[in-house]
């Protein structure tokens, strides 16, 4: 509590980065998610990411595409196999075909960089219905938000920073609309979205992500 | 600290710059700004404007370059200040828009407490503009006070849709453009509230809560400072 009148507003102080370096990021995350879930559970994922990177931007940008990875084969994988009714089919449809279109765009600005895609992992959904799917749906939107917003000012590149803005502003849009759905605030977070560290997203993720 | 000086445009390219070659535009940059708004708008562009000098920063974006004032010049904080703003000028007119719409007493019920809660947060986002400015040793720009028609339930919520999506547009249209790290962790953290509540207004007109599909499209100073003219008293 010593540093709220260092920052340029109170309500911002979630927004503070402090020193994160590209290089750091990744690895920082990784370290302490594997200190909460145990180094052996997270390395295979991120040791995947990181061997088929070049570093910085494309690091990033391969997170962000094993998040859209997932939310994708959850709206168009797992959204159908439910059988999902009315504005739930609805919203998993259009979603669905724009998260695929994030993959996409993600894979070939990975590949513009000069770096490689990562593969997609195989992922478990535990929803069972459409109530379990739209409060995860909830959850994958918010985390997406977050994970756009925490990693967004680590990029060095200007144009993929346009791009990460351009998609994380559909997910908000997502998120907002999965939660009136469910009766939930559309903000939850008041007036300023919060950032997410990359350990908090894996923490969220990766019990979705078979090994 | 130029980062590419052989890009260095040959001419200035901010706003007031432009109002002043183009006159048609100036004239009704005038008559819009009125008497008591000019002072206070007209600060807020110049403001907006941070250095008369600009570079553009790829070799394709020459149309976008002209249209809008580039930081790469200018001292962080200057440029960074101008897009603060700005960002505060809309969030000015937010915010009233709401009070507005609030008065009004069209909404009842989970609709009015949404547009009660949507309209708190845009004036927490005027707070902390204002004190992003102050820090960064800026003058925090003047209220614009703006006019809404407000004339029923439908109308108002078309309105509040557009004025959403612009807010988004505008504040993804700047994100590129801003230096520090932590004043464009702020405007991130706005931008997708902003985003939430276009959304959130879509379902409310039964329009599509991703107007632009998969990828929100930016949008540039002079085009939201023209689209918000008609609101500027």
């Amino acid at each position: 509590m010593t540093t709220d009148q260092d920052l340029a507003s109170p309500q911002l102080a979630a927004c503070e980065v402090h020193g994160m370096t590209r290089s750091s990021f990744i690895l920082r995350g990784a370290l302490a998610a594997g200190a909460f879930y145990g180094t052996a559970s997270v390395a295979p994922f991120v040791s995947q990411a990181l061997a088929e990177t070049g570093g910085g931007d494309v690091e990033i940008l391969n997170f962000a595409l094993t998040l859209e990875y997932l939310e994708a084969d959850f709206y168009n994988v797992k959204g159908k196999s439910l059988g999902l009714s009315g504005e739930a089919k609805r919203y998993a449809k259009v979603f669905g075909a724009e998260e695929a279109a994030h993959v996409s765009a993600l894979s070939a600005a990975i590949e513009q960089l000069g770096g490689k895609p990562v593969a997609k992992p195989s992922f478990v959904f535990p929803a069972t219905s459409e109530k379990s799917f739209l409060a995860l749906a909830s959850v994958l939107e918010n985390t997406g938000v977050g994970a756009y917003n925490g990693a967004a000012p680590s990029l060095q590149s200007k144009q993929v920073l346009a791009s990460a803005g351009s998609i994380v502003q559909i997910e908000a849009r997502h998120a907002a609309a999965i939660d009136l759905l469910i009766g939930k605030s559309p903000t939850p977070n008041e007036g300023f979205d919060k950032p997410l560290t990359q350990a908090t997203v894996l923490g969220a993720v990766k019990p979705l992500i078979k090994a | 600290m130029l980062n590419s000086p052989d890009e260095e445009a040959p001419q200035p390219a901010g706003i007031v710059e432009r109002l002043v070659r183009d006159d048609v535009d100036r004239k009704r940059f005038l008559k819009m700004a009125g008497s008591a708004g000019a002072a206070s708008f007209g600060a807020f562009v110049l403001a907006a404007c941070g250095s008369s000098s600009s570079s553009s920063s790829s070799s394709s974006s020459a149309s976008t370059a002209a249209a809008t004032p580039t930081s790469t010049t200018a001292s962080s904080a200057t440029g960074d200040i101008g897009i603060l703003n700005y960002a505060l000028t809309l969030e000015y007119l937010e915010t009233e828009f709401y009070s507005k719409v609030v008065a009004s007493g069209f909404f009842k019920g989970k609709v009015g407490s949404l547009i009660k809660t949507f309209g708190a947060q845009e004036a927490s986002h005027v707070a902390a503009l204002k004190a992003a400015v102050t820090k960064l040793g800026g003058m925090p720009a003047a209220d614009p006070m703006g006019k809404f028609p407000i004339t029923s339930a439908t109308q108002v919520a078309e309105l509040a849709y557009t004025v959403e999506n612009l807010g988004a547009s505008a504040y993804l249209g700047q994100a590129a453009k801003i230096q520090s790290p932590e004043v464009l962790a702020s405007a991130l953290a706005i931008h997708t509230v902003e985003a939430r509540h276009a959304a959130t207004l879509g379902t409310l007109v039964k329009k599509s809560v991703t107007p632009q599909g998969a990828f929100a499209t930016p949008a540039d100073m002079s085009t939201v400072l023209a689209a918000v003219k008609p609101f500027l008293s």
